[in-house]
C-alpha cells in the first residue's frame, strides 16, 4: 500500500529516487501529457459552463484522480515511490529542505525567474518545457514574491471548520469547504500558493514544476482532513445540476469514474499521520 | 472605472453590438461584478514596450476553450483570459491571481513574460 509522507521527513534515498523517477517521465515523453491535460482543463472549466478540474465542486476528486495517474505512473518507473505532501503551512520559507539542490531547487535568479540549482535547473539539461505559454523554455520561480505569506495553520484551520461541503452556484463565487480551499473566496489557501510559488506554477501550465504534486498532494490530504472532522458531510451536488459533475456521474477525461469512487483514500494510499 | 478611456468613443459601437445590456455597459459607476452580461470596453496601449489589446468578441471560433466574450492580444498574439463568477478576471500566465479587469490580466502578462514572447494558444 502507497503511504504518502511528508516531504521534509523523506530520506535521502527516497528523495532521490522521487526525482529519478520524475526524470524518467520527463525523458519518456509521459510528464508532458499531464502537462497538457492540465492546461486542458483550466482553460475550459469555467464559472458559466462546464466546469470540471477546476473552480468546481470535482476540484477535489479531479485532482485526486490525476495524482494517482500520475502516482502510478512514477511507480512504474520505481515501486517504491509514493508522492509526497508539501505542508505549506509549516514549511512555509524559502529555506526549506524542499526547495535544497538534492530535491526541487530553490528560488529562479531576479533577472528572469530562472531555477539555477536542482535537478530541475535548465543548465542541468533534463527538464525542459516543452508545453509551455510562452517562449521561455526553463523552469522559473519566484519564491515569495508575488505574494509575501503562505498559508498559516491558522487559516488552514478556519477552512477545515467550514462543514459545508460546497454551495450553489457551485463555482467561484460560492460559500463553503471546497470553494474556501481552493482560494477564490476568502483567506485563499490553494490558489495563493500557487502564487507565492511563481513562475510556472502560477500559470496553466502549472505541473511544470514538480512542485505541483507536493502542493496538491497536501491539499488532498486536508480533504481527507475535513472528512475526518465532518463525517456527516458529503460531497455535493447529488444529483441533476448542469455543467457540474454531481456525486454519482463521470468525470472527464477518464469517462468511467465518479467522484463517488473517490472519497475515500484509503483504497489508494494512506498518509505518513 | 479603468476601461472608461478616450478611445472608448471610437469603440461604443463596437462594444454595444457585442453586449446584449447597453444600459449596464453604459453605467460609468457601476463595479465589474455588476455588469456580468455586459463584455468591458475595449483598449488598446502600449504598456512597458508591448502593445496590449482587449475588444469584446463573438464567442465563437477559437474562444470555445472559455466560453468567449472578451479577447485579449499582446503585440498580435492571443492572450487566453477568463472572467470569474465575482467580475475578476485572470489569463493563463496568472491564472490563479484574480484582477479586476481584462487590462489588468494584460498588465500582469506582461509583467509576467519579462520581454518574452506569447505563443498562440492551442486551437484544438
Ligand atoms: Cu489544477
Ligand atoms: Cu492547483
Amino acid at each position: 500500500m502507497t503511504v504518502r509522507k511528508n516531504q521534509a521527513t523523506l530520506t535521502a534515498d527516497e528523495k532521490r529516487r522521487f526525482v529519478s523517477a520524475v526524470l524518467e517521465l520527463k525523458r519518456n515523453g509521459r510528464y508532458d501529457e499531464f502537462v497538457r491535460t492540465h492546461n486542458a482543463f483550466i482553460m475550459s472549466d469555467t464559472d458559466t459552463g462546464e466546469r470540471t478540474g477546476h473552480r468546481s465542486p470535482s476540484f477535489l476528486p479531479w485532482h485526486r484522480r490525476f495524482l494517482l495517474d500520475f502516482e502510478r505512473a512514477l511507480q512504474s518507473v520505481d515501486a517504491s515511490v509514493a508522492l509526497p505532501y508539501w505542508d505549506w503551512s509549516t514549511d512555509r520559507t524559502v529555506r526549506a529542505s524542499l526547495w535544497a539542490p538534492d530535491f526541487l531547487g530553490g528560488t529562479g535568479r531576479s533577472s528572469d525567474g530562472r531555477v539555477m540549482d536542482g535537478p530541475f535547473a535548465a543548465a542541468a539539461g533534463n527538464w525542459p518545457m516543452s508545453v509551455r505559454v510562452d517562449g521561455r523554455t526553463f523552469l522559473r520561480r519566484s519564491l515569495g514574491t508575488a505574494v509575501r505569506e503562505l498559508p498559516t495553520p491558522a487559516e488552514v484551520e478556519s477552512v477545515l471548520a467550514m462543514s459545508t461541503y460546497d454551495m450553489a452556484p457551485y463555482n467561484s463565487g460560492s460559500d463553503g469547504f471546497r470553494n474556501h480551499l481552493e482560494g477564490w473566496r476568502g483567506v485563499n489557501l490553494h490558489n495563493r500558493v500557487h502564487v507565492w510559488v511563481g513562475g510556472q506554477m502560477a500559470t496553466g501550465v502549472s505541473p511544470n514544476d514538480p512542485v505541483f504534486w507536493l502542493h496538491h498532494a497536501y491539499i488532498d490530504k486536508l480533504w481527507a482532513e475535513w472528512q475526518r472532522r465532518h463525517p456527516d458531510a458529503g460531497y455535493v451536488p447529488t444529483g441533476g445540476t448542469p455543467d457540474v459533475v454531481d456525486l454519482n456521474e463521470t468525470m472527464k477525461p477518464w469517462n468511467d469514474v465518479r467522484p463517488a469512487d473517490l472519497l475515500d483514500h484509503t483504497k489508494f494510499y494512506t498518509f505518513d499521520v | 472605472m479603468p476601461e472608461l478611456t478616450r478611445r472608448r468613443a471610437m469603440t461604443t459601437a463596437a462594444a454595444l453590438a457585442a453586449t446584449a445590456s447597453a444600459a449596464t455597459l453604459l453605467a460609468p459607476a457601476a463595479p465589474a461584478a455588476e455588469h456580468h452580461h455586459g463584455a468591458p470596453d475595449s483598449f488598446d496601449e502600449v504598456y512597458k514596450g508591448r502593445r496590449i489589446q482587449g475588444r469584446p468578441s463573438d464567442g465563437g471560433g477559437r474562444h470555445h476553450e472559455h466560453g468567449g466574450g472578451y479577447a485579449v492580444f499582446v503585440d498580435g498574439v492571443e492572450l487566453h483570459v477568463m472572467r470569474n463568477a465575482d467580475g475578476t478576471w485572470i489569463s493563463v500566465v496568472s491564472h490563479y491571481d484574480p484582477v479586476p479587469t481584462p487590462r489588468a490580466a494584460a498588465r500582469a502578462a506582461v509583467d509576467e513574460l519579462q520581454g518574452a514572447e506569447l505563443l498562440p494558444f492551442p486551437a484544438n
